[in-house]
Parts: structure tokens; sequence; C-alpha cells
């Protein structure tokens, strides 16, 4: 062969020594969904034994040689009932099977640390909860479990990592989340399996998983200086957003602190879960996600604030517990802006929330 | 392999083609471009889908030629874009949606019916007008600098990223569709109004019952793709955001509206060639199809079914937990029916006669093929394993199984079926079964290793890919090659027949179907009176005594 061409040749060798079936199990859900894998090629292939069985066996014994003259047979109700039942019966435990691995993939457990994944063309940037930011890449510590909460901030894209089974659409306009556990530690392919444009198959990554300790290392050689809540924190304080969510007894807007996880009332009287996607629509949105008891006064953030900073206030909100801050600040700024606040602001915006 | 054969050719030193026939009735360019024939409306479809399919065909050359190296080298990201976006758009619309039905349905479910023509013969004729309309949009996309949105038009990338030609190409679309949608229609009022007497429901040959299953999910899912392009066109030309999360859209929305066509389509694909298996396989063995009315409710159930299946392609969007759930079940239900068809395919063979010619390898290629697409389509209506597998070069291998391996290896099994019917000649025995071959291995060969490189993890629509997938890349590119010798050949050796191949007769295979007891090529009325049906589909024992009786009074 390698008299024919050495380049093939090199090739085939290459690809015998290192030939893969699978990608490296890398994640707590790995081995489950290879799991499920294994019973579906099983199955596959038994399915395909008895057809291709059944179509030699009777090409060879019922062949016009062999049998000039055909036997009319009308079907069989039992037979018919036998290869409906038992292909139900298979595909129901793939089902159920399936599901379960499901609900366990996108169901983070609720000790998950969590990231921000903001995909857009054609890069991936990750944002840590320390300030830490990334592109292309993510470093994550391994035995822990990790949830990565996502957004597009243009077209659809997928975030796919093979080595650990997981993948999830990013959407522009709203949080998707998908979690793992990485188990080895190396550095394995991200991928966007979404179709989005020019440079699709360069919108790739790095997961790199540590131990703990080289975590740890990691997250302190690459901070940037601020946290994600203290960015927050100042875009809070810069769109002016303290003036209304100040936690004082006639504030015009809600009091944002220990807000987040809990159940509040909107104006149509319905109960909300507090979560990163109701936060973003309502920062938004506002007017879509009226809080029972105050009035639609909020202006719409739309187009003003970019995916990242949305995140950063996200999380600075999930972090209020008091609004001590709140109110320091508030007291700052007003000294500072009493002149043009008296000129600029509306009856309905505060100092702050005049266009940086 | 056993060298017996049913074919039965008249004497060829004596035999000629009959004095007339649809072909010779009248001649002209205006007397094939006004006609009212459906046999002659046949004809220009199979010439026209033809001349798409190598067009398709050529770029899916150029997409495997890209894929031999790892690096995007032969053509730029944008170039690769374009390509594989043309041959999605090109296969799925202009191919596969109308290959069998349009150019087999439309030349034999008349005379299989006992009618003289399908109901509507201008609404049929306006079809493939509309057709070739969609086909000039298409062609003008492509000339003009291509479209980039990949075949399912995915927004927002579609509405508000690309400055290509999504508009053409979406009108492209939507004028096909109503080609689609008049076909279906027709379809459906012939099979209803105009059966022979005597041809009761059940006296149908199984390809009347698949395409009438067809034919309701084209006249049903259709529209609703015509209205979801309508809304692409809409918000690219003057932003009405019903898909923009910036105005208050729903990107999602799209995705369901998409394939809420956009999965039945893939029922509207497979059918017809399934229609086309069990007519050849009974033929080939001699047998009534095994369970007919089984088979004939499946067909059914599909198009039934079909239509509430659609959130799998979803499943990793962000969709409700539950729903997928439900979406999920009713995928496992769905292939039920097929695993029933395959069964009673095979279970046909059984104590049957059975002989190997060309279209009986071809549909033997078939069940193989489609097992395998079939199976793995379980794979991805499981929730937790699509999480893996989908947008990978998984669901490109599986779904390639079903539309080439099924449903091609279906339309090449009815082409060479029918193909003496069609021109009255036989083409070469030998050199078609060597293409029947061809195409398999070659088929194997391109696309077994895709499942394995995606079960690794190789993204679907990537130019460029990690090094460690290249030979499994390059056993797919050198498969593609075999594969495009095995369509190469019938194009070669079918034209060749149309001159110098023998004289088939009227019913070369001794097939049942009342297609085979006229003329080939048939009259343009198809009968010189209104035949009357006495007996049942495939029923061999009648045709052995209705030849009996014609050689008594002959002789």
């Amino acid at each position: 062969m390698h008299f024919i061409s050495p380049v093939l040749w090199q090739f085939l060798v290459n690809w015998l020594t290192h030939f893969a079936l699978f990608p490296p199990e890398a994640s707590g859900i790995a081995p489950y969904t290879d799991a499920l894998y294994f019973f579906l090629v099983l199955i596959s292939l038994v399915g395909m034994a008895i057809v291709t069985l059944l179509v030699v066996l009777f090409s060879v014994l019922y062949r016009k040689d062999r049998n000039p003259e055909a036997t009319q047979i009308e079907g069989s109700t039992l037979l018919e009932a036998t290869w409906t039942i038992i292909p139900l019966a298979l595909f129901m435990v793939t089902f159920v099977w399936g599901a379960l691995l499901y609900f366990r993939i996108y169901n983070p457990p609720t000790n998950a640390m969590n990231i921000y994944i903001v995909g857009k063309q054609w890069m991936w940037k990750a944002e840590h909860p320390g300030g830490q930011h990334e592109i292309n890449a993510l470093h994550i510590p391994i035995n822990r479990p990790v949830q990565l909460t996502m957004i597009s901030q243009d077209v659809f894209h997928s975030f796919s990592i093979p080595a650990f089974r997981v993948k999830r659409e990013v959407i522009p306009g709203r949080y998707s989340t998908v979690w793992f556990e990485a188990t080895k530690v190396g550095t394995y392919h991200l991928f966007c399996t979404q179709y989005c444009g020019t440079l699709h198959s360069g919108m790739i990554g790095q997961i790199v998983a540590m131990t703990p300790d080289d975590y740890q290392a990691w997250m302190a050689g690459t901070t940037s200086g601020a946290s994600l809540s203290q960015n927050g924190e100042r875009l809070f304080a810069s769109f002016g957003c303290n003036s209304c969510h100040s936690g004082n007894a006639d504030a015009h807007g809600p009091n944002l602190a220990q807000i987040y996880g809990g159940k509040v009332q909107m104006s149509n009287g319905s109960f909300v879960t507090v979560d990163d996607a109701f936060l973003r629509d309502s920062i938004l949105n506002p007017t879509m996600h009226q809080v029972a008891g105050y009035a639609p006064i909020m202006p719409t953030y739309q187009g003003q604030i970019s995916e990242e900073g949305l995140i950063d206030i996200v999380e600075y909100i999930k972090n209020l517990n008091s609004n001590y801050r709140i109110q320091q600040t508030l007291n700052t700024s007003q000294v500072q802006s009493t002149a043009p606040a008296a000129t600029a602001a509306g009856q309905i915006s505060g100092p702050g929330m005049v266009k940086p | 392999m056993s060298t017996a054969t049913i074919v039965k050719l008249p004497p060829q030193e004596t035999a000629s083609l009959p004095k007339r026939s649809y072909l010779n009735n009248e001649y002209g360019l205006k007397s094939w471009l006004l006609t009212g024939d459906h046999k002659r409306i046949a004809i220009l479809y199979l010439i026209s889908i033809t001349f798409f399919f190598f067009i398709g065909g050529a770029m899916a050359g150029l997409i495997r030629l890209e894929l031999l190296t790892p690096q995007s080298d032969l053509m730029a990201t944008d170039t690769y874009n374009k390509v594989f976006t043309m041959h999605g758009i090109i296969m799925v619309f202009l191919f596969l949606v109308p290959s069998v039905p349009a150019t087999i349905g439309n030349f034999v479910i008349p005379i299989m019916v006992g009618a003289k023509d399908l109901a509507f013969p201008k609404i049929n004729l306006l079809s493939w007008y509309l057709y070739i309309a969609g086909g000039i949009f298409t062609l003008a996309a492509l000339i003009l600098g291509g479209v980039d949105t990949g075949w399912t038009f995915t927004t927002p990338l579609s509405t508000h990223y690309l400055n290509t030609h999504v508009i053409t190409a979406g009108l492209a679309v939507f004028i096909a569709g109503f080609s689609s949608i008049f076909t279906g229609l027709n379809f459906i009022v012939t099979i209803h109004r105009m059966r022979a007497p005597g041809m009761t429901w059940f006296r149908l040959p199984l390809f009347v019952w698949s395409h009438y299953a067809a034919s309701i999910l084209m006249v049903l899912g259709t529209p609703v793709l015509a209205i979801t392009l309508v809304l692409v066109i809409l918000e690219r030309t003057i932003g009405i955001g019903v898909f923009d999360p910036v105005k208050g859209g729903d990107p999602l929305l799209f995705q369901h509206l998409f394939w809420f066509y956009s999965h039945p389509a893939v029922y509207i694909m497979i059918l017809p060639g399934m229609g086309v298996i069990s007519e050849v396989i009974s033929t080939f063995s001699r047998k009534r199809v095994f369970g007919y009315t089984a088979v004939a409710f499946s067909s059914v159930a599909i198009a039934v079914f079909g239509f509430f299946v659609w959130e799998h392609h979803m499943f990793i969007m962000g969709v409700s937990n539950y729903s997928a759930l439900v979406f999920s079940l009713l995928t496992m239900l769905v292939a039920v029916p097929s695993a029933i068809k395959i069964f009673n395919w095979a279970a046909t063979l059984y104590k049957g006669s059975i002989t190997f010619e060309t279209p009986m390898l071809y549909a033997f290629g078939f069940m193989g093929l489609f097992t395998i697409g079939g199976l793995t389509g379980v794979f991805l209506g499981s929730l937790g394993m699509d999480i893996h597998l989908t947008e990978t070069y998984f669901i490109v291998a599986h779904f390639h199984f079903v539309m080439v391996g099924g449903m091609l290896m279906a339309f090449l099994a009815g082409i060479h079926f029918w193909w003496p019917k069609m021109t009255g000649r036989m083409y070469p025995e030998a050199l078609s079964k060597l293409a029947a071959l061809v195409t398999f291995i070659g088929f194997n060969l391109t696309f077994f290793p895709q499942f394995i490189v995606g079960y690794l993890g190789m993204p679907r629509r990537y130019a460029a890919y990690p090094p460690e997938f290249q030979v499994l890349n390059i056993l797919s590119t050198a498969g593609a090659t075999v594969l495009g010798v095995g369509y190469l050949l019938p194009m070669i050796y079918l034209t060749w027949s149309l001159k110098y191949g023998k004289i088939a007769g009227s019913n070369p295979w001794q097939a049942t179907g009342l297609e085979w007891q006229i003329q080939s090529p048939p009259l343009t009325e198809n009968f010189i009176e209104t035949p009357i049906v006495d007996h049942e589909a495939y029923d061999y024992e009648w045709l052995a005594h209705k030849t009996e009786h014609e050689v008594q009074t002959v002789g």
C-alpha cells in the first residue's frame, strides 16, 4: 500500500493506531449516554440481522430455480401483531431510558457553580462570577457540577462538548442552561453545532478541565480586578436603577434585595419565580413584567445594555443582600449631580438614568 | 445468484413499438409544453428533476472534495456554506419531494386506477410550470451569487445577518411548494373519484395507497411552509418582527413552523418510495404483498403521526421538558408502522418464487438501508441520546440513509421497473445490475463512516474540522466518488436504451397492475375501453388465467 500512496498509507497507519469509535468519556453523564448508545446499537444490530437473515434466507430458499410456483399467503394477524408489539416495546424502553437521561442532563443540581456564556458570530465568551473573561475557552474544575447560563447576542448557536455528551442551543433573547460535571483532567473540543454563518466552523474552542487546585490558581492568575457583580453594581448606578430600586419605603420600584429565587406577585395577580430570565426580561421589557403595587413607569433598556452588561446586572441582583450600598451610592450620586438632574431629568427618570 | 428470470419479451425479430402511443401521438415542442397528458407531464418532470439532481449532486461532490482535508482550502467558508445550502435546497425541494410522485406517480397512478388521466390535467401541467418557475428562481439565486442560509432558512440568521439572495431562494421554495400542493390535490381527487368500475379501495395497488397518504401531507403541510417563508421574506424586507426577539418576536416560532412542514416532508419523500417497493417486491416474488391491509394502513398511520412529531428537531432548543416528552413518545410511535412495512415486505418473500432483476436489487438495497436509517432515527427520537447526536454528522448520516439510501434507491427501483412501460424498451440487464451494486457499495462507504464521525462529535455544516476526523472523511469522499459512478451509469444506459434497447412488450415482468395490461408505451388515452376490475391487487392467478386465455384466442 505504501508503494502506491505514501500519504494514504500514513493516514491509514495513523488512523488504525488512533482508531476511536467514541469520544473520551470525560463527564459524569458520558457513561450513561454511552450505555444508552450501546443498547440502541445492540437492538439495531439485532434488527438488521433479522431483516438481513430473512431476506437472504428467503432469497435462497424460494428463488425461482428452487421454487417455481409461489404459494399465495394472505397475511397473518398473529405474526403482524408480533412485529408490531416487539418493536413497540423496544421503542418504549428507549423512550423511557432516553427521557430519564434527558431530565438528568438538563436539570442542574442546586449546588452547581454558575458560569455565563455569551455566543456571538463567531466566538464564545465565558464570564466567570469572579470576573474572569475568556474567549473560545472555558476553564472548569473537575468533580464539581458546573452550570452554564447561556445567551446569544445575534443568531442561534449551539454549545457542544462531545467529550461531556452535552449540547444546548444558545438562543438570542433568552437564557438557556446546561450543566455537567467533568471527571477527567484534560483539554476537550468545544464546538458551535448550530449553523451560524460564515465562520461557523471557526466558532470552536477548548474546554480545559483542571484539578480544583489548578483551577483556583488559574482563577487567581486571570482575574480582571472586578467581579461580575461589582461590574453590575457600577452599571446599576450608572443607568440610575438605584433611584427607583432604592429599597426605601416610598421607592418607585420594587426592593431588589434578596429578591432572587423567590416569588413575586405580578400586577395581573399571577406569581412568578425570580430567575435570571425574569430579571433580564424585566430590564428589557418592563411593561410586560409589572410587579403588583407599582406603577408602570420603568423605561425599556432594549438596545442600551449589552448581553454582558445584563449578565453583570443580573449577577449583581442575585447577590444583593441588602440595600445599604445602594443608598450609599444614591446619596453620593445625588450630591454629585444635583445641578444637571434638575434640568435634564424628567419626572420619571432619576439623575443617573440619562444615557451614558 | 439465481439465473432464472421472469422477463418475457416478445420475439425481437418481429416485435416493434406500437404504431400509436402517447410519445408519437403528436409531435413538436408545443405538443409537449402544452400537453395535458399525465404521461407526457411525467416525462417533463423526469427530465427536469434529473437535471436538478445532477446540479445538486455536483454540489455534493464539491462538499465531499472540500472535506477531504481538515482545513477549508478548496473554497472559502462562505462558498462552502453556499454550496451545502444549494445542495440541500435543490435535493429536498427540487428532487426528493417531486421525485417519485411527480414522475412515476404521475405516469402510473391514473393507469393503475383505470382512468384516462388525472382529475385536473391542466392543473397537472400548471404544477410542472410552477416547478420550473421554482427551479428558475433557484438557479437565479445560484447564479446571482448564491445563498447561505442552509436549507432550513434558520432565523434570525436568514432575516438579519446575511447579505445573500435569501428572498430569491425563499421565493423559489415557495413557488415549488405550490407545484407539490397541486400534485397532491390531483392525486387525492383522482384516487377518490376516478377509479374504474370494480376498483374498490382495497383492490388498489399499495403504490396508490402510499401516494394517497403522501398527497394528504402535501396538501396540508406545504401551506405552512409557504406561510413561514412569506414571514421570513416580510421580516427581511419590511421587518415585521415575528421572529425577531428584539421586537418581541420569537425565533423559536420559526423552528416550530418550519418543522411542522419539514418533518412531514420527510414522509412526503419516503412514502411514495415505499409504494414502489411494495410493487417491486410483489412482482419479483410472484406473491400478493403479505398483510395488504396492514401495509396500506401503515402508510396512513405514518401520514397522521407524521404531523405530530415536529418538535423532535428542537429537543435541545430550550423547549419545555414535558412537551419534549410528548414528542419523543410520538416519534417512537411513528417508527412502528415503518417497522411493520419492513417485516411485511420480508414476509412477502416467504414461499414466493423469487427472481433478481434490477428493480428487485434496488428494492433489497432499500430494505437494508432504510432499516438502518429508521433505526438510527430511533436513536435521535430518544431524548437523552438526541442531545449528543443532534447537529452532528450522525444526523447527516441518518437522513441520508433514509433519503438517499431509502428514497433514491426506491426511485431507481421504480425507474427501472416502469422504464419498459414508459419507453417500450428494455435496458441492458447486466449493466443495470452492476449499477445497483455500485450504488449500494458507494452509498455505504459514503455514509456509514459519518455515523462514527458523528458520534465522535464532528458538527455538521463545518468547512474545517479537527484533524482527527480526517480518515473517516476521506473514506466518505471515496465512497461519494463510487456513488457518483453508480448514478451516472443508469443515466448513460437508460438514454442508450431509448434507441437500442430491446422491445419490451406490454408486460415484460408479468406484473398484475392495470398499467401492465396495456401496450408499452401506452396510448394517450391509456385504455381503449374502460377496464372493469374483478380481482384484487397482486392476483397472479388471475394474471396466469388471463394470459392462458389470450394465448387460446390468439393461437
